[in-house]
């Protein structure tokens, strides 16, 4: 089962989301993540989704999109190369003995601490999809007391077919 | 100045309309007070769900796009069966909806309902106007997706404040959709694969489905079929692509379909699936389906190809396109040996049922109306087990003149597409043959046959049960017939139905009162002297006619290749 990643360009209408949303869900897949926003022409929004299955389903998924009006371009990026981040929210207890820890293996990553208080500290990282799993990774023996993900964001030239 | 119901007037008569069928609402009224002057033919239904499926045979039999007119909030939900029906057999339609005022979208307001919400997953496509101005271009979109590509229902909700808005839009002259280009040129190389893989077959077959028709493709499938001597098998949709009467006719595949037909496609190197899709009830065991040979699909949409099936060699493109140009690649030829086998296969096995007995059976019901109508007729049915024996008792020799619910298996549709295929076709004999459980699903459409004088002849197959569910009971559940049972006597004790003491039982309802209670001629036939008189004094009538056989009760559907199986494992008999 691998998690392919999806990026399709749609028209910028209320309702295409939903169409979207709703032609995946209906057939069973899942939608693990989902992000979509206007292109610099505002008719138009580009959509990154990150849906696990094999091959064979995300290849109906993909045609299955393409057969809706609303959708102008779709292509699955799973095997190609592109560019990819993610921008990831997380508040972790940080007591006093523990804070400078945290705050080195932080910037390791290139992380940021963007909040704090006297129990906690909220960091944000945005990198590749690889480096943020093994960023969260670092985060399991810590306490975890918010998490809020962006989804992975992807640039690859669509192929207009 | 004209108005939003003034636009969807003129959209109507700009794509050609001439029949509209529905039901009125308060939030149509505006488009209806344009109507009664409009130059269009207004069919009055009793239930949105017979508008349509009167709307959808209409397009099945003629080939435009039907269109239907319904009322928001309830309106809206009786006509979503109709529309999953079209839209799983790709049928072009066009539904329009009456909404509540912009403003109160969403206010849970009377008769109110997320039509666009509720209709996606079984439309086409949809659209909700929010703006006037945008009404004629949406209307022209809206019937040239329904008919484009593999076509399908559209629907156009149209809020109240919109139909009396005033505009002074007008429809473009031409439809460009960014995300919606159908691909009608195929690829020429693979045609070319196409025509060397034909070449090289020793045991070819055409797999035909409802895309040849769709395509208007006949003439160019025979001519194929001809030139280099290959079998034809159809799909249930497809029934009427190829002539049945024809020597290279296989007849029906899959679950329900002939031995030469399973055994052709079990024994082929070359299965050419033309605009068909792979479904379920064709292919039975999808990795046992057709094991020696090379597949090739010709389809126009690019999400059937490799979905089921993987295919060899996709095809691309409009059937009829394809194989107008696969036909200048493909010399005569013939595979002897092959087409001997398949005519043995047929010969040898034909459907088949009990003849020696003097019980009047359906299978017999349906062969004396082929006979009598010698296959020119237009055949709609409803859903079950008389459906499978019309497509092996009847053949099927016209395009558009097998009218069913293939995909989504609609009972009550039937009775409707009758009265929509004789709207299209006033001429022509139209029969729908149905059981009794179908048959009263939509019969309250009986009385606008009679009204518009559209004499469609209604043939009852009356076994006294749900007949379909009744056979996977009586082989797969114990012969435990729950809720299968129609007449009073033989139900089971937790239907709690315990028939009246001394009077003899009768079935009900009385079919024949029925009828006549909605203004048609009611016949009823006991027996298998008086089924002949009866049909030909119905289809002579004329006016609408419901002919009650009563039939057999335990009869089965064969050949049944059981779910799971593969096309070889055939049953033939409860033995």
């Amino acid at each position: 089962m691998t998690r392919h990643t999806i990026v399709a360009l749609v028209e910028n209408q209320p309702g295409v989301l939903a169409r979207i949303v709703g032609l995946i869900s209906g057939r069973g897949y899942n939608i693990e993540s989902l992000n979509v926003a206007p292109m610099p022409d505002p008719a138009f929004s580009r959509l990154t989704m990150t849906v696990p299955g094999d091959d064979r389903v995300l290849d109906q998924v993909t045609k299955q999109l393409n057969k809706l009006v609303d959708v102008i371009a779709v292509t699955d990026l799973t095997r190609r190369h592109y560019v990819n981040r993610e921008l990831v929210l997380v508040e972790v207890a940080a007591p006093a003995d523990k804070r400078a820890a945290i705050s080195t293996m932080a910037a390791r990553f290139d992380a940021k601490v963007v909040a704090e208080n006297a129990e906690s500290l909220t960091l944000m990282i945005c990198g590749e999809q690889e480096r943020v799993a093994e960023f969260l990774g670092m985060l399991k023996p810590l306490h975890i007391l918010d998490l809020s993900r962006s989804g992975m964001v992807a640039l690859s030239r669509i192929a207009q077919e | 100045m004209k108005t939003g119901a003034d636009c969807v007037i003129e959209g109507l008569i700009n794509a050609g309309v001439k029949t509209v069928f529905g039901l009125p609402g308060g939030t149509v009224l505006d488009i209806f007070s344009k109507l009664y002057h409009a130059p269009i033919e207004f069919i009055l239904v009793r239930h949105e769900q017979g508008a349509t499926h009167m709307a959808d045979a209409y397009a099945r039999a003629s080939g435009e796009v039907g269109v239907c007119l319904v009322t928001s909030g309830p309106g809206v939900t009786n006509a979503i069966t109709g529309l999953a029906t079209a839209n799983m057999d790709g049928i072009p339609m066009v539904c329009i909806t009456g909404q509540v005022i912009s403003s109160m979208i969403g206010n849970d307001a009377f008769q109110e309902v997320d039509t666009i919400g509720i209709t996606r997953p079984v439309t086409k496509h949809n659209y909700l106007v929010k703006n006037v101005d945008d009404l004629p271009r949406i209307l022209a979109e809206a019937f040239y997706i329904a008919k484009s590509g593999k076509p399908g229902p559209v629907v156009v909700d149209i809020p109240k404040d919109i139909q009396r808005a005033t505009t002074t839009a007008v429809a473009p002259a031409e439809i460009t959709l960014r995300g919606y280009r159908p691909v009608l040129q195929a690829d020429s190389k693979q045609i070319d694969k196409l025509a060397d893989a034909i070449k090289q077959a020793r045991r070819p077959l055409l797999y035909v489905g409802a895309g040849v028709i769709s395509s208007n493709a006949s003439e160019e499938l025979a001519a194929l079929a001809h030139r280099a001597h290959i079998p034809v098998t159809t799909t249930l949709l497809g029934l009427g692509a190829f002539p049945e009467t024809d020597p290279l006719a296989l007849r029906m595949l899959g679950m329900h379909g002939s031995v030469a037909a399973n055994t052709a496609v079990s024994r082929c190197d070359l299965l050419i699936a033309v605009g068909a899709r792979f479904d379920d009830r064709v292919t039975g065991k999808v990795s046992e389906f057709a094991p020696h040979a090379v597949k090739a699909h010709i389809d126009i949409d690019p999400s059937a190809i490799d979905k089921c099936v993987r295919v060899d060699i996709p095809v691309l493109g409009d059937v009829k396109q394809v194989l107008r140009e696969l036909l200048g690649k493909v010399a005569p030829m013939e595979c002897s040996e092959w087409l001997e086998s398949t005519a043995r296969w047929s010969a040898e096995n034909p459907f088949t049922y009990d003849r020696n007995t003097k019980e009047l059976l359906p299978q017999y019901v349906i062969e004396q109306i082929y006979e009598l109508t010698r296959g020119d007729a237009i055949i709609t049915t409803e859903v079950g087990q008389h459906q499978m024996w019309t497509a092996q008792y009847y053949k099927h020799c016209r395009p558009r003149s097998f009218l069913s619910s293939g995909g989504l298996g609609t009972m009550g549709f039937g009775l409707p597409a009758a009265i929509g295929a004789q709207a299209a076709f006033r001429d022509r004999l139209v029969i729908d043959i149905g059981g009794d459980g179908s048959t009263q699903m939509n019969i309250q459409e009986l009385v606008v046959a009679v009204e518009h004088r559209l004499p469609i002849k209604v043939v009852v197959l009356n076994n006294s049960h749900l007949g379909m569910v009744r056979q996977w009971q009586e082989m797969f559940y114990n012969r435990e017939y729950s809720a299968t049972v129609l007449k009073q006597s033989g139900r089971p004790a937790n239907e709690r139905i315990t028939p009246g003491a001394g009077a003899q039982e009768k079935y009900l309802p009385d079919f024949v009162k029925i009828a006549e209670a909605h203004g048609a001629l009611g016949l009823r036939v006991r027996t298998r002297e008086e089924l002949i008189p009866a049909l030909k004094k119905a289809f002579a009538a004329p006016g609408p006619v419901l002919v009650e056989c009563i039939v057999r009760s335990e009869e089965n559907v064969y050949p049944m290749v059981p779910p799971g199986a593969s096309l070889m494992e055939m049953i033939h008999s409860m033995a």
